[in-house]
């Protein structure tokens, strides 16, 4: 139960919409949404497959808590092959489009083969239909939502679509949901577009029941909402200060990276920071935060509503961005702030909207931008590329520019577009590039946090916090302190936090709740809507046999033990200031232990035991 | 003592816990459509606001009705519908000022707000006390409170 046990099987190239029964023998060993749609693209592709042909597919998911009261209870992910990494991609998303897919009776939604025109899907509960999107392609992320719902006339529509990047085969597309909420990594929206896949508008009044022991959820998740309420991290940092909490915390302890990872810490953090965004502005008196915004069923909300200063250069003459939007997450505020060397909170906010608006990853494209800073500022790339533009770190003006570029990838747009792993490669300084597997890092530089630089190493969709946030417990005493500067003990730290993770995001929950909640916190909520034992050690199981799948997946894809590492600069160039000045990234200490602990050879690859153990498919 | 809703948006997130709240109650499921106070959002505004009856005394949709179904409940002053009498006709979906009052096409007769009984499960649920249930006389009280703690009284000030 909790699962609405439907999946609505979509081919694109017959232009058919089916209902099958959900598979409940994966339900139990995966869970939902991510491990689940896993499992099924594992089963349904061909690992070595083109990323953007139609032997791919795409899976959206919702998990089993997707729709209910339980708190942040409203993800969904998208999983796929990543066009730029190779490997598996799983991005997951909040706002309420999720939660409205699940509410129409759906767990999941498998999209396949390729439309030979464009269209969108539109679901009204059990009825699902495959509908004309020619008016639609060539439009942003924001005018396909507002014509959708026009042309349906119906406010509680909600929409997830791709933007113009996209279409154009941006490499790090996102898929953006009721505006501003995104499946942002690892381009799950370059492939939605590559199948002329434009939107998917839904409508959903079933409702989620189907609870197993309705009074023990109604408990659990009621006891879990007063642990997210009286925790320091849940109950008043991200309300107040949202993700940007971080930013000078990590600046402090010198794991910010800065201007293409150069460097460790940003002379300019205190002016993109959370606290910068409550700051009243100079022109208007008005702070660049207006409130802050919950994503379905979070008592947490996170997100940030903000307005661009309509003084600013940015908007000056655009009236249709002097409105309230998403504002800057910590991840975005990095990557186009310090990643770029860029102090003005105003620009950011801008290019933030523009990223919403046309569906880019902001950690992609800023950090693809700093690549292309550098690459200038080496004289790689001149002006003849740029057509004029002084692509210098700390230039705002370039910054905007450029995601101008890249939103409908004009000129040198095109380039930024391919990613900062192929951009670097086309320049001929693929050191330049900050990815792991082809994805570019977010906001912790792992010469500071040395955990970070093994979860990057090993994470299955590259470089990425979310798979394996150690930082909880290097940097913030979650659930215990571990020495950040340490190597020791961190592939079992890496490796518990990563099966841990897998089981979050595969529940329908968000994984920003574990900064307060245990998988004991978490258990019961799930146990008493499911059926079946849920305890906390079969979610680590579960956690566990969903990461060995995801690496078989990448194994079989063709990645191996040695795509498991970091660029030279973090490994070999030491921190130049703060307290990790003088380290580099000890990986090699870390790795061989983190392969002991997983069951796999010493070149990274699983061995018959254990794939055995977790009951992997062939 | 009689109570009433008091609703402050600027305190609502948007997160829907009191649609789930209320649906949950009414209906016996997580369903927001089914929901009898709803969150609007104004995304160019950033702002948040639910929205549900005010239990008005002269209600427009009582005095509509043609047969009856809409009373007072004498201990929490919600108007009440009687789905036993309700016919569907939806004439006080009409008569409603505030559109608060709904047609449910599944049962076939109006829903609106019933305060729960006097227990209204969007309260407990809200995470941000933005829906809290009040003393009726005094739903003025927090603005007060916020006007008065603006009130300089220093000494000759």
């Amino acid at each position: 139960m909790a699962w609405t046990r439907q999946i609505l099987r979509v081919n694109l190239t017959e232009g058919t919409c089916i209902a099958e029964p959900l598979n409940m023998d994966w339900a139990n060993q995966y869970l939902g949404q991510r491990g689940l749609a896993t499992r099924y693209l594992v089963d349904e592709i061909d690992p070595k497959c083109d990323a953007l042909g139609p032997d791919n597919k795409m899976i959206m998911a919702t998990g089993p808590l997707t729709g209910t009261m339980a708190s942040t209870g409203g993800r969904y992910s998208v999983i796929t092959k990543s066009p730029l990494t190779g490997g598996v991609a799983c991005s997951n998303s909040g706002g309420f489009f999720g939660a409205e897919l699940k509410s129409a009776g759906w767990d999941m939604i498998i999209f396949e083969g390729s439309s030979p025109r464009p269209v969108y899907l539109n679901i009204e509960n059990e009825s699902a239909s495959l509908e004309d999107a020619s008016d639609l392609w060539g439009k942003s992320c924001w005018e396909t939502d507002e014509v959708l719902h026009a042309k349906h006339q119906d406010p509680q529509m909600r929409v997830a679509c791709v933007g113009r990047s996209a279409e154009a085969g941006c490499l790090f597309s996102a898929i953006v949901n009721d505006l501003h909420r995104a499946a942002g990594r690892s381009g799950v929206g370059t492939v939605m577009a590559s199948k002329n896949l434009k939107a998917v508008s839904v409508r959903g009044t079933l409702g989620v029941g189907n609870i197993k022991d309705p009074a023990r959820f109604m408990e659990s998740i009621a006891a879990g909402k007063k642990v997210l309420a009286e925790n320091a991290v849940t109950g008043e940092g991200l309300p107040a200060l949202g993700t940007q909490v971080l930013m000078n915390v990590i600046n402090e302890v010198g794991a910010m990276p800065t201007r293409n990872m150069q460097e460790v810490q940003f002379e300019g953090a205190h002016k993109i920071s959370g606290e910068a965004m409550l700051e009243p502005r100079a022109s208007d008196g008005k702070p660049n935060l207006t409130r802050n915004g919950g994503c379905f069923a979070c008592t947490i909300s996170c997100g940030r509503i903000s307005t661009v200063d309509r003084e600013h250069f940015s908007v000056k003459e655009k009236p249709q961005y002097w409105g309230n939007s998403g504002g800057l997450e910590y991840e975005a505020a990095w990557a186009l702030g310090s990643d770029t060397g860029v102090d003005d909170l105003d620009a950011l906010t801008y290019v933030n909207f523009i990223c919403n608006e046309d569906g880019m990853d902001p950690i992609t494209f800023g950090a693809t931008v700093a690549a292309a800073m550098e690459l200038f500022e080496a004289g790689v790339i001149t002006t003849a590329n740029t057509g004029g533009v002084e692509l210098k770190f700390g230039s705002a003006e370039a910054l905007c520019w450029a995601v101008e570029q890249s939103a409908v990838s004009e000129g040198f747009g095109a380039d930024l577009n391919l990613g900062s792993r192929r951009l670097c490669e086309k320049y001929g300084r693929p050191e330049m590039s900050m990815t792991v597997k082809g994805q570019e890092f977010p906001a912790y530089d792992p010469r500071g946090i040395q955990g970070m630089g093994l979860a990057y190493a090993t994470s299955n969709r590259g470089a990425c916090h979310l798979r394996g946030y150690t930082v909880s417990s290097e940097i913030l005493g979650v659930p215990e302190k571990t020495d950040p500067l340490a190597t020791e003990g961190k592939a079992g730290l890496v490796k518990a936090f990563q099966d841990a993770t897998a089981a979050v995001d595969s529940a329908g929950l968000c994984i920003f709740t574990t900064f307060a909640w245990s998988l004991d916190d978490i258990s019961p909520q799930i146990d008493s809507a499911c059926d079946g034992d849920w305890s906390p050690e079969r979610l680590v199981e579960v956690g566990e046999r969903i990461w060995q799948l995801e690496r078989d997946f990448n194994m079989k894809a063709g990645l191996t033990g040695a795509d498991d590492t970091l660029p030279e600069r973090l490994l070999k160039d030491a921190a130049k200031s703060g307290p990790a000045k003088g380290k580099v990234c000890e990986l090699g200490s870390m790795l061989p232990e983190y392969y002991q602990l997983r069951g796999w050879t010493t070149d990274g690859s699983l061995t018959a035991e254990t794939r055995s153990k977790f009951g992997l498919p062939a | 003592m009689q109570k009433s809703l008091n609703i402050d948006p600027g305190k609502c997130t948007g997160c829907l816990q009191c649609e789930m709240a209320c649906s949950l109650e009414n209906e016996g499921v997580f369903n927001t459509s089914k929901s009898r106070i709803k969150v609007f959002t104004f995304h160019e505004e950033g702002k948040f606001v639910p929205y549900t009856c005010t239990q008005c005394d002269e209600a427009w949709c009582m005095h509509a009705c043609p047969v009856d179904a809409i009373v007072v409940n004498s201990v929490t002053g919600s108007k009440d519908v009687i789905a036993d009498l309700c016919v569907g006709c939806k004439v006080c979906t009409i008569a409603c000022p505030f559109g608060t009052v709904n047609y449910n096409a599944d049962s076939g007769k109006v829903v609106k707000c019933d305060l729960c009984g006097g227990d209204p499960q969007c309260v407990s649920a809200c995470p941000t006390n933005a829906i809290t249930y009040v003393d009726a006389n005094a739903t003025g009280l927090d603005k007060m409170r916020q006007w008065a703690e603006k009130t300089d009284n220093t000494v000759g000030g």
